[in-house]
C-alpha cells in the first residue's frame, strides 16, 4: 500500500510552498495540496480537499493542516473520501516534512506516526 | 412546532435577511478576535441558500440537505463546516421527526462534535445550549436571545481563531454566537414555526 501526503492550508501559497519544500526530500512521494477557498480567497474548501485526495497517486493518505477550520473541512472530506486518509494534529511544516522524508525512505505508516507524536501541537 | 418546507424556507429567508443587514457588524465583531470575515462569509453562504430554496425542495429532508451542502461549499471560514454540519444533522434527524426542538438537539450535537467546543468556550455552542431549552418549553424571546449572545462577551475563548488571543479575547462578543442569535431570532419571526 503506497502512502501519500495531502497539505491543507488557508492560503494556496502556503500549501504550494510547503509542497515545494517537501518535494526536495521526497521526490517519489505523491503530495497534493488544497489551499484557499473555491474562489482563491483565504480559507479552506471541502471541494478542494476532496480533489486533492482524488488527485493523490497513493492508496493511502496522511493529511496535514494549518488552522482549525482546515481541520473541520478535512474531517468532512475524509468522511466522504474513497480511500483511507489519516489526519495529524502536528505542527504543519514539521509534521509534513517528517512524514515526507520517512515515506521517501520507505518507512511504514505506524513508524511514521511514532515520529509524529512529539510534533502534536493541536487538538 | 413542526416544520414544513414552507416554514423552513421562511425561517431561512428571515435568517438570510438578518445576515445581509448585519454582515458588516458581524465582520466587525470578528476583527479584534478573529479574521474579520464572518459576516461576509455568512452573507455569501446564506444568499446562495435562499437562491437554492427558491427552487422549492421536495421535502424537509431535501431542503436541510441543500442548505447544508450549500453552506459547506460556499462559506469558506469555520462557520461553513459548523453551520453545514448543524443542517446536515437536522437533515438526518428529519427522516424520523419534524419536531423543531429535537432537530435542534441533533444540530447542536453535530456542532459540538465537529468543532470540539463545549459550553463556556466562547463559541456558537454557548448560544445554542442556552436557547434550545427555551424552544422546547415555548419560552424563546428576543430578550433571552440577546442575553445568550451577550453572555459570550466576558468568556475567554478556548476554541476557534479567538483562542489564539487567550485572555485578550475577553470583552468581545463572539461573532458565531451573534450570527446564531440571528438564526434564533429568525425562528421567532417565522409564523407557525415555534
Amino acid at each position: 500500500m503506497s502512502l501519500g501526503i495531502t497539505l491543507v492550508s488557508h492560503v494556496p501559497e502556503i500549501a504550494n510552498g510547503l509542497k515545494k519544500l517537501l518535494d526536495q526530500v521526497a521526490a517519489n512521494v505523491s503530495i497534493t495540496t488544497a489551499g484557499g477557498t473555491n474562489d482563491d480567497s483565504i480559507g479552506t474548501s471541502m471541494d478542494r480537499i476532496m480533489k486533492a485526495f482524488a488527485d493523490n497517486q497513493a492508496d493511502e493518505i496522511m493529511a496535514f493542516y494549518d488552522l482549525g477550520s482546515a481541520k473541520m473541512n478535512l474531517e468532512m472530506a475524509i468522511e466522504m473520501a474513497g480511500k483511507p486518509v489519516h489526519l495529524y494534529d502536528t505542527a504543519f511544516i514539521e509534521g509534513a516534512y517528517t512524514a515526507a522524508s520517512l515515506i521517501q525512505a520507505g518507512v511504514g505508516r505506524t513508524e511514521v506516526e511514532d515520529q509524529l507524536k512529539e510534533l502534536v501541537i493541536k487538538d | 412546532m413542526t416544520l414544513t418546507v414552507d416554514t423552513l424556507t421562511e425561517w431561512m429567508n428571515n435568517f438570510t435577511a438578518k445576515i445581509a443587514a448585519n454582515q458588516q457588524f458581524l465582520s466587525d465583531l470578528d476583527t479584534p478576535i478573529g479574521d474579520g470575515d464572518h459576516g461576509f462569509n455568512m452573507n455569501r453562504g446564506m444568499a446562495a441558500v435562499s437562491q437554492k430554496l427558491a427552487e422549492k425542495p421536495a421535502s424537509v429532508t431535501a431542503a436541510f440537505k441543500t442548505i447544508a451542502m450549500t453552506l459547506i461549499s460556499t462559506v469558506g471560514g469555520a462557520s461553513g463546516p459548523l453551520y453545514g454540519t448543524a443542517f446536515l444533522e437536522m437533515a438526518k434527524k428529519s427522516s424520523s421527526t419534524t419536531d423543531l426542538s429535537e432537530l435542534l438537539d441533533a444540530a447542536l450535537a453535530g456542532i459540538e462534535k465537529r468543532g470540539g467546543a463545549k459550553p463556556g468556550d466562547k463559541t456558537m455552542v454557548d448560544v445554542w445550549t442556552a436557547l434550545i431549552p427555551d424552544v422546547k418549553t415555548g419560552n424563546l424571546t428576543a430578550e433571552k436571545i440577546a442575553s445568550a449572545v451577550e453572555a459570550t462577551k466576558e468568556m475567554v475563548a478556548r476554541r476557534g481563531r479567538a483562542s489564539y488571543l487567550g485572555e485578550r479575547s475577553r470583552g468581545h462578543v463572539d461573532p458565531g454566537s451573534q450570527s446564531s442569535g440571528y438564526l434564533f431570532e429568525a425562528m421567532l419571526e417565522t409564523k407557525g414555526l415555534l
